[in-house]
């Protein structure tokens, strides 16, 4: 297998490199090269005013120049960056110096000095930050370079403090690009480099206090590309940081916000006093509370940037980290409790109703006046503002820290939930749905009191099926803590399961884990839910109802935990558990029960090796036949076809291979089959019935190849050979019949090139596998080749025709895991009469739920098919009822495994339909759908 | 010193009629002009004879702004422009100025319709006075004349409501109006930038109080109408027509949609339908989610919310129906809520606060039987719910916008007295800045410090950057030499020479001269080469010289040694220095009348 890669990795690779349009551009592009240059240089002098000598540049900079003519253009351009005069004009040249430095293969630095050079001249202060940018860029190149590095930066240093601002931007970015990362040369080095421009850091945070706001982000931004080089911040700065917190600009508070954060999680531990009093705290503790305060700023750039920032800092105190969720309330300068932790007490005293009467939410207890602090110091209430801002994009961000923060703080995630719970109701989708997955996230650590699962649960009415699935995934991993709680989720589960037929599998699904997870709290409740009666018999549920079946999913899963439940459970109870666990047996666990035989699976011990022992016995069998031409070969395939085909039907993990198996098994039947009738010999005219019979089999192969090939997933190469070693007999078949009732040679003469293309085609993708295949088809039919290119059509069918039915059978090796590709259409049912209703002429709109297993991109390769089954003019036709078929196809495409074998067959004419590489297999049942076309009001 | 005046006409430590007067830098500004509801006489009006006694007021006014359309902020405008007399500029957003006349037209109806007054102001003049009015929009800086300029935030609390930055010159006051600085469902929060004004006149409704999440309130809301829907009963929600039934009716629509709900939800008609469509209109000023969303459907343009017809309250099933007015007192909230009161499946949900004596204060009070007109008893067997919704800053939201704006004075307006009080000891604690609460009529001086422009000419900027650093350090102030020239209503920096020039004046040296008496027994050359090589290794970094003529010269500083012949020991030095090397000269004095070290050589 290795092998076989490996060659047509080289083969492939070979390919490329032969290809000789690769070297003809290149050698075109060597030769234009004097004259490149040249031509600028001529259209430059030509150039009369800077106007045109611009448009010269700007046409020149879209055209490419290879590595080696780089310098001699820069050369060029330089040369007239010194005569020219205007401004623009400078600037251009410089950015295009930069823009051609970074030409493929092309060293930089032999255009450094010169580029250097310029920095004497240059007065305007724009042309000079251009300049640094171009520095930046040929910086940048050349990382490795100390030496170049150090001149760099002298010349930011020494343009640092220019009046323009443009100016010192360019050269803080070029320091931070740039800056020594090692510690500053303060021992040994002192000699070699001013110790000023050795340490980066401290010339750069000068710069914090520019008085140009772009100066200060530049500066900021700056450190922070330092600190990502490596280079260790020292704490001296958080001051300065902590101060830009305050400024004016909202980049600058943006940027400072991330310094903060850097600073903070680099010196964590270290304690830094509380202004204007004693105390001291932490430093993570103090940026914290300071980042919280930003989460309050006026602009919402930089509350995301705080909100998020939030989330990144899990060095936090616990006691700091609470406070984000605290919101002293006040009335009339009475203390008052949130809703919160009213909703608490109410649940804590046992009342269910809140706020029922006006004023119950009065304020009690009076506010020390001097105690109240309004504006929060440090972190109070940080994610209250958050999680209420005005745009969603701070309320997502703020989400999202919560998130981080409460995973990994199980107190802190307690704490949020109430919050989280609110977002719920958020206006905006996206922030519902994303605190829904938080909340999902953290389950882990919680437990839903009553009150909060009843907000969560209605959310389930949510007409968003997003929503709703994101809750039912959240419910599978909550734990709730009373009965009520899990009667209260299964009730408001089954009005879901009512209103939104559709979730019914989710629905279950969720049930499902619900029981699993809480068997105590369920068992009180089993006689209640299955309506049972000490006395009396109950009239018997009716079992095809999908709120009665997710009532026994949620029960099943329970007492599978809990073996007292089991005797709650009355006799149709049982029935109905033996039905489930057959129809849905990933909804419902083997549970040890009263009446074992009812199970049958139950006493055969494991079933899965019992029945993967009777697969490989029948495929056993089958090994025996060595000619299907003999004698009783054709009845045991039958009957293995049969066996196997049952055997799919009952034991769900072997379906893909089980009908793998029977489905390449039917081909080779369906081969013998047809070569197999003494009518072969007969005069043509004689045998048209025959010849009917013989075309439909080799057409079903070439389909049931198809399908072999495409709808069964865990294929190995050994199997894909196989399945192209039956499509090759197919076309064989077909092409002798074809012979066989068409007169005339012309015809035949490019099908049979055709075919000897795809047995060359095949030898080439299966060199491998050829060893395997001595004794069958196509082995003899390579022996022969070199007799088969040469002979004519006529003699070609004979040869074809012989060895077809002197091959041997070819064995089928099973790989471990075969998968068959399935989809269950869930909606439309195809139940409903109601007919789909619509304005005639206008688009109709059907939502397709349906379920896919074992698909592989599906996004790409499943489609759907609509047949019209009525005559198509009732489509146009007002108030008639119509039947259209909806169906799945999973369209394949054979370029996925095999480009260049099959890219030649698409043109075939023998079989247009089949014979294309792409082409679709449907899959799944079909659902048949009524329309009904409304006249268009006028 | 120049200052900044304000006065309450109305709305000083007090809830309503706001009108707010302030003079800065010579120009007189009104800030809202409106009437108080607690009264029915002289005091609904703020008192304009405070301005003046007779005649009109536009001489005395360069302008007057609204804030919003609230009638407790625009109820007087008529009155004050048509009946007292103004005919300059009134200021207010486009929103206020399509909503308001429909409230001001609304409340002279119930006042001379209902009430029967005279002498109150008519349609034709609340037509005349919008005619006066100027709009404006957001963030737009608007010249009221050369110096007075105007420009408007974005407050929240309704449809419209503005915060006005006022400016002349480098002096600034900016007035909130009523804001709120939580978003709600259809209005998005009140924002201004760090413009620094000299006073920040705030609202302070809710000084005490700090509120609590909205979205548990709205959750609870939606919870308990969602309930009663579906046991089938009948949401009654009396609202007043503007405001915050919008909001609720955006926040039930999306449930309803949200939800998939089918029950009818009415609105009752009139007033309220002429209002939704200006909320259509002016979709620039509500919240987040309703702009970007507008695109696809305009949020107003309700899909489950419909007029409401009189014979609608009888329909079986349940339904949603807000009706006007809000407390209950009469008109069609008062007829569906006897209708439905009797069935204990319905709801009332009291949105707002009821005043003492209407039915609504009644049965939010837990009362049981209700005594109506004839002499019949009405039992309410209806559950009854409080749910407010208010859209004032709390405490922590005026602090949050004094954070946002950093104003250097605070005065806080619109509020009871006593939590005033408690709001601006916080300020002055937390900010340490000034905070004022006038009461109506009473006057607040703030002296401003304001910066004064001053032209300087460029060549002398030049000239001293060149002395200097490369750079001008923020940080470190410097002085430089310059004369201040104040001609024609403007100042300017100008070099000496510059200045003589262009007034035509000479230049005069101005020299001082000193002698200092020196006992030394050198000969004159002798110490004046002592005193050079004494003050070249005093004064490092200066150039001193030693003239040929028998001088010294440290840089302009002449030094000359003379002796009287009787006395030859005793050397009299003569120092001479312009004015510009005051100090240098006067060092130079006193170090030499210390002496020379004895040690030194003669050269």
């Amino acid at each position: 297998m290795a092998a076989h890669l490996k060659k047509r990795v080289y083969e492939e690779f070979s390919k490329v490199v032969q290809l000789p349009q690769e070297e003809a551009p290149a050698k075109k592009l060597r030769l234009t090269k004097p004259s490149k240059s040249a031509a600028l240089h001529i259209d430059l002098c030509k150039a009369s005013n800077p106007t045109d000598a611009l448009q010269y540049l700007l046409h020149f900079a879209r055209s490419s120049v290879e590595a080696e003519s780089v310098e001699g253009v820069v050369r060029i351009l330089l040369e007239h960056y010194y005569k020219e005069q205007d401004n623009s004009v400078r600037l251009k040249i410089a950015s295009l110096i930069g823009l051609l430095s970074k030409t493929q293969n092309f060293n930089p630095e032999s255009i450094l000095d010169d580029t250097l050079n310029t920095f004497n001249t240059e007065k305007s202060h724009q042309v000079l930050a251009q300049l640094l940018d171009t520095l930046l860029v040929i910086g940048t190149q050349l990382p490795e370079s100390p030496i170049v590095r150090h001149r760099l930066i002298e010349v930011a240093y020494k343009h640092l403090s220019d009046t323009y601002f443009g100016v010192r931007n360019k050269c803080l970015q070029l320091l931070g690009c740039l800056g020594n990362v090692d510690t500053p040369l303060n021992k040994d080095g002192q000699g070699l480099v001013p110790a000023v421009i050795g340490d980066a850091q401290s010339l750069i945070s000068d710069y914090f206090a520019d008085q140009d706001p772009r100066v200060r982000t530049a500066a900021i931004k700056a450190m922070l590309q330092l600190h990502e080089r490596g280079l260790k911040i020292q704490q001296t700065i958080y001051d300065q940081a902590c101060r830009l917190l305050c400024d004016d600009y909202e980049q600058v508070r943006s940027a400072a916000v991330q310094m903060v954060w850097v600073l903070s999680q680099l010196y964590p531990e270290s304690i830094v006093p509380i202004p204007s009093s004693n105390e001291q705290v932490r430093l993570v503790d103090d940026s914290f509370g300071k980042i919280s305060h930003m989460v309050s700023d006026g602009s919402w750039v930089v509350r995301v940037q705080a909100a998020k920032t939030l989330g990144n800092m899990l060095q936090v105190s616990p006691h700091f980290l609470e406070q984000t969720l605290d919101k002293k309330l006040m009335s009339d300068l009475r203390r008052k409790r949130t809703a919160h932790e009213r909703a608490k007490e109410l649940y804590a005293s046992g009342e269910f109703s809140s706020g029922r009467k006006w004023a119950d939410d009065a304020p009690k207890e009076k506010v020390d006046t001097s105690a109240v602090n309004l504006i929060a110091s440090g972190a109070c209430g940080a994610f209250v503002h958050g999680l209420e801002d005005e745009m969603y994009e701070v309320r997502i961000a703020a989400v999202d820290a919560l998130s981080a923060l409460a995973q990994s703080s199980a107190s802190f995630a307690e704490k949020c939930l109430d919050f989280l719970v609110d977002m719920f109701n958020d206006e905006i989708e996206e922030v519902r749905l994303q605190s829904i997955h938080v909340l999902r996230q953290i389950s882990t650590n919680i437990t839903l009191r009553e009150d909060q699962l009843d907000t969560v649960l209605a959310v389930l009415e949510d007409s968003s099926r997003d929503i709703r699935e994101a809750l039912h995934e959240l419910l599978c991993f909550t734990n709730v803590s009373t009965k009520e709680c899990i009667q209260l989720a299964l009730l408001e589960l089954l009005k879901n399961l009512t209103k939104y037929p559709t979730d019914r599998n989710s629905v279950w699904k969720c049930l499902k884990f619900l029981g699993c997870r809480h068997p105590t709290l369920v068992l009180p409740l089993v006689p209640e839910l299955l309506s049972t009666h000490p006395y009396f018999h109950t009239p018997e549920p009716d079992m095809d109802d999908p709120a009665y079946i997710a009532v026994l999913v949620l029960v099943f899963n329970a007492a599978q935990s809990c073996p007292t439940m089991t005797a709650l459970f009355s006799d149709h109870t049982f029935r109905h558990y033996t039905y489930l666990r057959d129809s849905l047996s990933h909804l419902v666990p083997p549970l040890r029960v009263r009446h074992t035989h009812t199970h049958p699976f139950q006493t055969l011990g494991p079933p899965i090796y019992s029945a993967q022992l009777f697969l490989q016995q029948s495929l056993g069998r089958i090994s025996t036949i060595h000619n299907l031409q003999d004698p009783g070969a054709q009845d045991l395939l039958n009957f293995t076809i049969r066996d196997l085909q049952r055997l799919g039907e009952l034991q769900t993990e072997l379906a893909g291979a089980a009908d793998f198996s029977a489905t390449y098994l039917r081909c080779q039947l369906l081969l013998t089959k047809a070569l197999q009738e003494k009518l072969w010999t007969m005069a043509v005219p004689l045998c048209l019935k025959h010849n009917a019979m013989a075309t439909a089999a080799a057409k079903q192969m070439l389909e049931e190849t198809y399908k072999l090939e495409f709808l069964y997933s865990g294929l190995e190469n050994r199997q894909v050979a196989t399945i192209h070693h039956v499509r090759l007999q197919a076309k064989a078949l077909q092409l002798v019949l074809t012979a066989r009732t068409r007169r005339g040679v012309e015809p035949l003469i490019s099908v049979c090139e055709k075919f000897l293309q795809e047995v060359e085609s095949f030898q080439r993708l299966f060199v491998v596998e050829l060893p395997h295949l001595q004794e069958s088809f196509v082995g003899k039919l390579l022996d022969l080749s070199p007799k088969l290119s040469a002979c004519k059509p006529g003699e070609l069918v004979k040869i074809l025709q012989t060895t077809l039915r002197q091959s041997g059978f070819l064995n089928l090796q099973l790989p471990k895991q075969v998968q068959r590709a399935s989809a269950t259409i869930i909606e439309p049912t195809g139940e409903s009469d109601n007919p789909l209703r619509f304005t005639s002429g206008l688009v109709v709109a059907l939502d397709i739920d349906a379920t896919l297993e074992h698909v592989q991109d599906p996004h790409n390769t499943v489609k759907v098919q609509v047949h019209t089954l009525t005559h198509t003019s009732c489509l146009t036709a007002h108030g008639l009822a119509c039947q259209i078929e909806v169906r799945l196809l999973l369209a394949y495409s054979s370029s996925r495994l095999c480009k260049a074998a099959w890219s030649d067959s698409s043109t075939e004419g023998l079989q247009p339909a089949e014979g294309a590489t792409e082409g679709t297999i449907p899959f799944g049942k079909p659902v048949k759908v009524f329309i009904m076309p409304k006249p268009a009001r006028r | 010193m120049p200052e900044i005046k304000v006065t309450p006409l109305g709305a000083g430590q007090d809830v309503g009629r706001s009108c707010i007067l302030v003079s800065i830098g010579g120009k007189n500004i009104m800030l809202d002009c409106g009437m108080h509801m607690g009264f029915n006489d002289d005091r609904r009006f703020p008192d304009f004879s405070y301005i003046t006694q007779q005649g009109r007021l536009t001489e005395f006014l360069d302008c007057v702004i609204i804030s919003h359309f609230h009638l407790d902020h625009c109820g007087a405008l008529p009155y004050m422009s048509e009946m007292v007399g103004y005919d300059g500029p009134i200021y207010m957003t486009h929103p206020t100025k399509a909503i308001c006349p429909i409230l001001l037209e609304d409340f002279r109806k119930i006042t001379v319709d209902k009430k029967g007054e005279t002498n109150f102001f008519t349609s034709q003049m609340i037509k005349d006075c919008m005619k006066k009015v100027v709009p404006l929009n957001l963030h737009q800086t608007v010249q009221v004349d050369d110096e007075l300029e105007i420009k408007a935030y974005y407050a929240g609390h309704v449809l419209g409501a503005a915060m006005v930055q006022i400016k002349v010159g480098s002096e600034s006051v900016v007035y909130t109006g009523d804001y709120n600085m939580t978003p709600d469902r259809h209005l998005g929060a009140a924002w201004i930038d760090k413009c620094r004004p000299d006073i920040l006149i705030s609202e302070s409704t809710y000084a005490t109080t700090i509120r609590d999440s909205k979205r548990c309130r709205e959750r609870d809301f939606l919870k308990k109408v969602h309930e009663t829907v579906e046991r089938g009963g009948k949401v009654l929600i009396p609202v007043f027509a503007l405001g915050r039934a919008q909001e609720l009716c955006i926040l039930l629509e999306t449930f309803w949609e949200r939800m998939n709900m089918k029950a009818p939800i009415y609105f009752s008609t009139g007033l309220t339908e002429k209002a939704n469509h200006y909320y259509k209109l002016f979709i620039t000023w509500t919240n987040q989610k309703i702009r970007k969303t507008f695109v696809q459907r305009n949020m107003f343009e309700f899909k489950h919310i419909k007029a409401f017809d009189r014979s609608y309250a009888d329909n079986p099933g349940p339904m949603v129906v807000f009706a006007t007015p809000g407390m209950l007192h009469a008109g069609q909230s008062l007829q569906i809520f006897k209708k439905w009161a009797g069935n204990e499946k319905n709801m009332i949900i009291m949105p707002g606060y009821c005043v003492q004596g209407t039915i609504g204060h009644k049965i939010l009070n837990g009362q049981k039987k209700l005594e109506m007109e004839n002499r019949q008893t009405l039992e309410v067997k209806l559950q009854v719910e409080y749910m407010s919704f208010s859209a004032h800053a709390d405490a922590k939201g005026i602090m949050q916008l004094i954070r946002m704006a950093e104003p250097r004075n605070m005065l806080l307006v619109h509020g009871e007295a006593k939590k005033m009080e408690f709001l601006k000891d916080k300020i002055e604690q937390e900010f340490t800045i000034n905070c004022f609460m006038p009461a109506n009529g009473e006057t607040t001086t703030v002296i401003t410090n304001p910066s004064v422009p001053v032209d300087i000419s460029l060549n002398l900027l030049k000239r001293e950057m060149a002395l200097g650093g490369p750079l001008p350090d923020p940080k470190k102030p410097r002085t430089m030499h310059g004369t201040l020239i104040m001609k024609e209503n403007s100042l300017r920096l100008v070099s000496p020479e510059q200045a003589l020039k262009e007034l035509g004046l000479n230049e005069h040296q101005l020299r001082f001269t000193c002698r200092v008496q020196l006992q030394d027994p050198h000969s004159d050359p002798d110490t004046l080469s002592r005193i050079y090589t004494h003050l070249k290794s005093v004064l490092k970094g200066y150039t001193i010289q030693h003239l040929p003529d028998g001088t010294v010269m440290v840089e302009s500083i002449v030094i000359k040694v003379s002796s009287s012949a009787e006395e030859p020991n005793t050397k009299v030095l003569l120092l001479s220095w312009s004015y510009q090397d005051e100090d240098l000269g006067s060092f130079l004095s006193t170090l030499l009348k210390k002496g020379l070290p004895s040690g030194l050589s003669s050269m």
